[in-house]
């Protein structure tokens, strides 16, 4: 009570001087944001802007801010120059599949150490979470070697079937919303006859919609992202995704930027427009869980 | 009793699947790789047992592994610091009430979403010495750009600059981190009369040090395992100056075929992840305020 009728006194008794520099504030405060975020926005521009210039204009010293003619064809002709459809697809089923195979797996696993109760649970969840203190790096050895001897190599198994059994930073995550939701719920439907798979399915799941999306946001974009993972495990051309494809057309063709940034931008491009469609649950996301690499 | 047994039932069908894949990619690849790292091992011949002479040759015989080493360390501790110095400063700028704060947020956060292959690529172009925009806007201030990805010395800035531009997640974090702290901590400051830069030292800062942890710890971690960028972007090069841990592992892994040294490269990665994970939480006590102690 006290401090608010302080509040109010300091508010009326505010100087023109005051306001002033309050002004001055705020317009200091947009130069900075302003100013750093054309620094943050110009790799952008420059990627959009070349992929719009001509194969003769990409070379000019110095070079042109924006191309003289905007040469829209560079699109199409990546599509010729590279097997892109073929990449794309390999990379939608990479994503299809791993997405499938991380939702069906992590619903179900969080929602044991969420909403059942059983011995030893809450020792095992630490055992979920120390799992991700283990780098990529010392699993990569073996299970290469491991799907070496079973012939899974140059096949996308090898990065599909893993997202079938969970994943430590989505069981966290998943965790966290099942116990936003009330046991009562549960009970009642147990009190009705349900089992737990009824309740599973038919109760908790429903209320889970906001979960889903981030994990599902999550997931596509981690998997059509992936770079080391296809990289080691896919051989021939015609199975690359798009993340292999782009830097092997960079290999192949490294003084084309023309097209090595229209195929750039075509490849960005999706994960933009998802992130437009799920903006708020992404960051929720992010600020839950803090990473996601 | 039956419903203990019920429950039990019910856990072993929820977290089964996540306790067969535990198994399968977590347990087997941990030993695995313990074991390769103790052997001489190239997949096509047999692994062959040499004790700790891997451990040995790496840290008494390997003048490129600790050329990699320095690297890193190099890498880590200029990112950490430069990165959570803008990060913080865009956070707290993002964080006042002004126009078109969606539309700055979302400026710093795009690059988030730039597949790494394609932002390797962007950054290239951007960085090219004579036809790139950033050496072009140099050199309009009457500055001479140097040979970034192709010079010794600025190669390392040349990704840190690439890691911070792409550092929006930590920029949401320690957003959701400033949003924490108390409104009425301010206004009580207000009142006593201190400056923006008082009030930053002594309320924002020590507030926000479990965030700022968080982050150190990441950025550590992230440093470690980095890979993608500079494969894509250097291959290690020029002369060694961007071979990073990942990067160094990575390649004796699947182009020398030496499973063996790369296990045990991998090993040493888990322990200096440990490492950090531990010392940064036990020293948390020290230099962290938790508002709740």
């Amino acid at each position: 009570m006290n401090s608010t009728s302080t509040v109010v006194v300091t508010r009326r008794s505010k100087s023109l001087a005051d306001r002033g520099r309050e002004l001055l504030g705020r317009f200091g405060v947009h130069l900075f944001l302003a100013g750093f975020g054309i620094i943050f926005a110009l790799p952008l521009y420059w990627l959009f802007m070349s992929s719009l210039k001509e194969q003769s204009e990409i070379f000019k010293v110095p070079p042109d801010l924006w191309p003289v003619n905007p040469r829209w064809m560079n699109f199409p002709d990546v599509l010729e120059v590279i097997p892109f459809w073929t990449y794309l697809g390999n990379s939608f089923a990479l994503v299809v599949w791993s997405t499938i195979g991380a939702l069906i797996s992590n619903t179900f696993i969080a929602y044991g150490f969420a909403r059942l109760n059983w011995p030893y649970r809450d020792q095992v969840f630490i055992l979920v979470l120390a799992t991700m203190m283990l780098p990529f790096q010392v699993r990569m050895i073996p299970m290469y070697i491991a799907f070496h001897q079973i012939g899974w190599l140059n096949t996308l198994l090898p990065l599909i079937v893993p997202s079938f059994f969970g994943n430590a930073f989505y069981i966290f995550l998943l965790r966290q919303f099942y116990r936003t939701i009330p046991m009562d719920l549960s009970d009642a439907a147990r009190v009705d006859g349900a089992n737990e798979l009824q309740i599973f399915w038919s109760v908790v799941l429903p209320l889970m919609k906001p979960a889903i999306t981030t994990l599902v946001l999550f997931e596509v974009i981690f998997t059509w992202n992936d770079f080391i993972g296809p990289l080691i495990y896919l051989r021939d051309n015609d199975r690359y995704t798009l993340s292999i494809g782009l830097r092997t057309f960079f290999t192949l063709y490294g003084a084309r930027w023309d097209l090595l940034m229209a195929c750039s931008t075509m490849f960005t491009l999706p994960m933009v427009i998802m992130f437009f469609f799920g903006q708020r649950r992404f960051i929720e996301g992010i600020t839950l869980t803090g990473i996601k690499g | 009793m039956n419903t203990n047994r019920s429950n039990l039932m019910w856990a072993g069908i929820f977290v089964g699947p996540w306790v067969l894949g535990f198994l399968l990619f977590t347990a087997y690849p941990f030993f695995a790789s313990l074991w390769y790292s103790f052997t001489n091992y190239n997949i096509v011949r047999d692994a062959e047992f040499i004790g700790l002479y891997n451990y040995e040759f790496m840290f008494f015989k390997d003048i490129v592994f600790w050329v990699s080493i320095g690297n890193t360390f190099y890498f880590a501790i200029t990112l950490v610091i430069f990165g959570t110095i803008v990060d913080i400063f865009l956070a707290a700028l993002l964080n006042r009430k002004i126009v078109a704060r969606a539309t700055y947020r979302l400026i710093y956060f795009i690059p988030v979403l730039v597949p790494t292959v394609a932002s390797s690529l962007i950054w290239i172009w951007v960085l090219n010495p004579q036809r790139g925009i950033v050496n072009y806007l140099l050199e309009a201030m009457g500055l001479v750009g140097p040979n970034w990805l192709g010079s010794t010395t600025w190669v390392k800035p040349a990704l840190v600059i690439m890691a911070i531009w792409g550092s929006g997640r930590a920029i949401i974090i320690f957003l959701a981190g400033l949003q924490e702290i108390p409104r009425h901590l301010y206004e009580a400051a207000r009142i006593d009369g201190a400056g923006p830069i008082t009030v930053f030292r002594h309320i924002t800062l020590p507030l926000l040090t479990p965030v700022i942890l968080f982050n150190v710890v990441v950025g550590l971690i992230f440093s470690f395992q980095a890979f993608a960028e500079s494969y894509i972007m250097t291959q290690g090069g020029p002369a060694n100056a961007s071979l990073f841990y990942g990067l160094n592992l990575y390649f004796h892994a699947f182009e020398n075929l030496r499973m063996g040294y790369a296990s045990a490269l991998a090993w040493l990665l888990f322990m200096i992840i440990m490492f950090f994970t531990l010392v940064v939480f036990r020293g948390t006590r020290r230099w962290v305020y938790y508002e709740n102690e």
